[in-house]
C-alpha cells in the first residue's frame, strides 16, 4: 500500500494512516474476539485454561496457522492455493515412508526434506500458473486432486504407524518448552519470519501491489510471474513443512492426512482479514484467524453447547468477517478518496 | 489476461465438440476393451451417478459465466437431505409435499448467498465458503449423526425406476428438460447474453441497463433450488438421510464446469461442454472401475483433465500468437500485450 514515499503524497499519506489504522483495528478485532472467547470459556470452565488444555489449543492451532500463513501468502496476491491439504498429505506420508526407509535420519533434515517436497509441489502450481497464464483456482484445484491421487496411489492404503517412526521425532509432536509445544515454536518462528519478510523487504511489498492492482504492477516493471511464482512455492513448502509436524503430531500417517483441509485454511485466512481479492491483509491475521477457529472448536463444547453446532458457528463467523471486511474497507475507500480530494 | 482472449476463443469454439467427442471416444474404446462397459446396466450406473453432479452443474454453469461461484452447493444437498429426513420422521408423509418444502428450502438458501453476494457486494467465493461450513453444520444440528432411512419402498424405488423398456433412470428425462431451459435461457435469451456480458465486464453490462445485481441474485436462488432437488434424489437414491450426504461434491460440480469449456473469470463458456464434461467424468470413472483401475489413478486423471483443459488451449492460444506475431511484417493494427 505504501509502495511509494513520495512528496507529492501528503494528503494520500494521512489517508494511508487511516488505512493502516483501520487494517490495525482488524486484526486487533480478532484478537479481542479470541480474548473475549477464551475469558468467557474461561469464566464458564476454569479448566478451559488448565496448561494441558493451553497446550492442547496452541498443538490444533500449529498446523492450521502454518497452511493459513502460507495460503495468506498467495490470497494477497490475488491467487488461492486450494491443493495445500493435499500438499500436506503427500508430505505427511513421506515423512513417514523416509523413516520407515532410514530410521536413522536427523530431525532437522527430515524437516528439510518434507519442506523441499512441498516447494517442489508449489513450484507445479506456480509453474503452471506464471507460465500458462492460467487461473490459479484451476490449477490448484487439479493439482488438489492429483496430488491427493499420488498419495493414495503411493500408500496403496497401507498405514505408517507411531511405532515405526524415531521416538525422538514423535517426542517433538509434544514435548513443551515452558509450557509452549515446540510445534507451535515452529508456527511462531514461520509467522515472524513471513511476515517480516511481507513488510519489510521490497519482495514482499510486491506481492501486496501485484494483489491491489496486476495491471499496474507490471506497468510499473514489477516481475509478477516470479513473484506470483515464489508465493506459491513459498505455500507449498509450508504444506510440506506442516506434513512433517502433522506425522510428527499424530504418529499414524495414512493417505487422508490434511483431507478436505484447504477450506478450512482459505476461511482462516479470510476470518484473518486477508482480503480473497489480494492486496490487503497480513500473516499475523491470518495466524490469529487459525487460532480463533481451533478455539471456537475447542470451547463450544465447554459452553455447553451441542458440539454438532461448530461448523455452523464457524461458517456464521466467516460471513460476519468479511461483512465486517467490507465495512471497514468502505470506510477506508472513502476517507482516502477525501484525503485525496484536499491534496 | 483479455489480449489473450481473442486467439484463444477461436480453439475454444470448439471445446464442447472435443469433449463430447471425447466422451464418444472413451465409450467406444471402453466398449471394446473393457468387459461390462457395453452393457445397459453400465449405462444405468453412470446415469445414476452423473445425475446429481448434472442438476447442480446446470445453474452453476450459469453462475460461473457470470464471474461468480458457489462453493455451498454440496452443503445445501446435504442440509436438505436431514431436513427431508427429519420432516419425514416428525410426520410428513406426502412425497409432494416433502419436495416442495426442501425445494423451498434450496431456494431460501440460495437466496442468502444471493442476498450476501449482490445485497452487501461481498466476493462470493468467499460467501460460499462461509456458507458451505454454516448449511453443513446446520445439517449436523439438524440430524447429528443420526441417519433416516426408512422410506417406503416405493418412494425410493420410485425415484430410481427406469424408463419402461430400458435401464435408463427416468430422472434422466427430468434432467433433459431442465437442461433445455437453461440451455434456451443461456443461448437464446435476452437474459443469456446479459450474463456473459456480466461476466465480461459487469460495469459496461449495467450501463447497458442489465441489472447485474437482481440477475446475480436470481441465479443463487436457482442454484439453491437445484442443489435442494438433487438432494431430494440423493436421499431416495440411496435411502439414506445423513449430514454428509454429498460432502466435497461442490470440487466435483466446479471441475466438471471448468472442464467443459467456462471461464472461471466469467463470460465465456456453455452448457453443453459442461453436460459433455459431466458425462466424461462420469463414463471414465465407471469404465476405470470396471477395469479394476484402483480409484486413486482416477483421482489423479480428474485433476490432469481439468489442468490440461486450462493449460492446452492457452497455450495453444500463445503458440498461435507467437507465430502470428513473427509472421505480421507492419506493426499496425496488431493489439499490444
Amino acid at each position: 500500500m505504501t509502495l511509494v514515499d513520495s512528496p507529492p503524497a501528503e494528503a494520500a499519506t494521512q489517508g494511508t494512516r487511516v488505512a493502516r489504522r483501520a487494517f490495525l483495528v482488524r486484526e486487533l478485532g480478532i484478537g479481542l474476539a479470541l480474548v473475549l472467547l477464551i475469558a468467557v470459556t474461561y469464566a464458564v470452565n476454569p479448566r478451559f485454561l488448565s496448561a494441558q488444555n493451553i497446550k492442547d489449543l496452541l498443538l490444533g492451532s500449529t498446523i492450521l496457522a502454518i497452511l493459513a500463513v502460507g495460503q495468506a501468502v498467495v490470497v494477497i496476491t490475488r491467487n488461492v492455493d486450494l491443493s495445500a491439504g493435499s500438499v500436506l498429505g503427500l508430505s505427511a506420508f513421506a515423512t513417514g515412508a523416509v523413516f520407515v526407509a532410514a530410521p536413522g535420519l536427523p530431525i532437522p533434515l527430515m524437516l528439510v526434506i518434507g519442506t523441499a517436497l512441498g516447494a517442489v509441489l508449489g513450484a507445479v502450481n506456480g509453474g503452471l500458473i506464471a507460465a500458462a497464464k492460467v487461473p490459479a483456482l484451476v490449477v490448484t484445484l487439479g493439482t488438489l486432486y492429483m496430488f491427493r491421487g499420488l498419495d493414495y496411489t503411493w500408500a496403496t492404503s497401507r498405514q505408517i504407524n507411531a511405532a515405526d517412526m524415531p521416538p525422538a521425532f514423535l517426542r517433538m509432536g509434544t514435548e513443551t518448552v515452558l509450557g509452549v509445544p515446540v510445534l507451535a515454536l515452529f508456527a511462531v518462528a514461520v509467522l515472524v519470519a513471513v511476515g517480516y519478510y511481507l513488510r519489510h523487504y521490497r519482495g514482499g511489498r510486491e506481492l501486496y501491489a501485484i494483489g491491489s492492482d496486476p495491471a499496474a504492477a507490471r506497468l510499473s516493471g514489477i516481475p509478477g510471474g516470479r513473484r506470483v511464482f515464489a508465493a506459491f512455492v513459498a505455500s507449498g513448502a509450508l504444506a510440506g513443512l506442516a506434513g512433517v509436524l502433522h506425522a510428527a503430531r499424530f504418529g499414524t500417517i495414512d493417505a487422508n492426512a490434511g483431507l478436505g483441509i484447504e477450506l478450512n485454511v482459505v476461511a482462516a485466512v479470510v476470518v484473518g482479514g486477508v482480503a480473497i481479492f489480494g492486496g490487503s491483509g497480513s500473516v499475523y491475521g491470518a495466524a490469529l484467524g487459525a487460532v480463533l477457529l481451533t478455539t471456537i472448536r475447542a470451547a463450544l463444547p465447554v459452553l455447553g453447547v451441542n458440539p454438532f453446532w461448530q461448523d455452523a458457528a464457524v461458517g456464521a463467523l466467516i460471513l460476519a468477517s468479511i461483512g465486517l471486511d467490507r465495512a471497514l474497507s468502505a470506510r477506508v475507500g472513502r476517507s482516502l478518496r477525501e484525503g485525496k480530494a484536499h491534496g | 489476461m483479455a489480449e489473450r482472449i481473442a486467439p484463444v476463443r477461436r480453439v475454444l469454439g470448439s471445446w464442447d465438440v472435443i469433449v463430447l467427442l471425447a466422451v464418444v471416444a472413451v465409450a467406444t474404446v471402453g466398449a471394446f476393451t473393457i468387459e461390462g462397459v457395453a452393457s445397459p446396466r453400465f449405462w444405468r450406473f453412470v446415469a445414476l451417478e452423473a445425475l446429481p453432479i448434472a442438476l447442480i452443474a446446470l445453474p452453476m454453469t450459469l453462475v460461473v459465466i457470470t464471474g461468480e461461484i458457489d462453493l455451498s452447493v454440496a452443503s445445501v444437498l446435504g442440509l436438505t437431505c436431514t431436513v427431508m429426513g427429519q420432516l419425514w420422521v416428525s410426520g410428513v408423509t406426502s412425497l409432494p409435499l416433502l419436495i416442495a418444502l426442501c425445494l423451498l428450502l434450496g431456494a431460501v438458501l440460495g437466496a442468502v448467498n444471493g442476498l450476501f453476494v449482490t445485497g452487501f457486494g461481498l466476493p462470493s467465493l468467499a460467501v460460499t465458503i462461509g456458507t458451505l461450513a454454516l448449511y453443513r453444520g446446520l445439517a449436523y444440528v439438524v440430524l447429528g449423526d443420526r441417519a433416516v432411512a426408512n422410506y417406503p419402498r416405493e418412494w425410493t424405488s420410485s425415484a430410481i425406476a427406469p424408463i419402461p423398456g430400458t435401464t435408463i433412470p427416468w430422472m434422466i428425462l427430468v434432467l433433459a428438460a431442465l437442461a433445455v431451459v437453461f440451455a434456451v435461457v443461456l443461448h437464446a435469451t435476452p437474459v443469456g447474453r446479459a450474463l456473459y456480458a456480466m461476466g465480461n465486464n459487469a460495469e459496461a453490462a449495467r450501463f447497458a441497463g442489465v441489472n447485474v445485481r437482481l440477475t446475480k441474485f436470481w441465479l443463487f436462488v436457482a442454484t439453491g433450488t437445484m442443489s435442494a432437488l438433487a438432494g431430494v434424489f440423493w436421499t431416495l437414491r440411496f435411502a439414506s438421510a445423513r449430514a454428509d450426504n454429498g460432502s466435497g461434491l461442490e470440487l466435483a460440480v466446479v471441475a466438471a464446469v471448468l472442464l467443459g469449456g467456462v471461464s472461471i473469470f466469467g463470460g465465456r463458456g456453455a452448457l453443453l461442454g459442461v453436460l459433455a464434461a459431466v458425462a466424461l467424468l462420469g463414463v471414465l470413472r465407471n469404465a476405470l472401475q470396471l477395469a479394476y483401475v484402483p480409484a486413486n489413478t482416477l483421482t489423479v486423471i480428474t485433476g490432469a483433465l481439468l489442468i490440461a483443459s486450462v493449460v492446452g488451449p492457452n497455450v495453444a492460444g500463445m503458440l498461435r500468437e507467437r507465430l502470428r506475431r513473427r509472421r505480421s511484417t507492419a506493426p499496425t493494427a496488431t493489439p499490444t500485450t
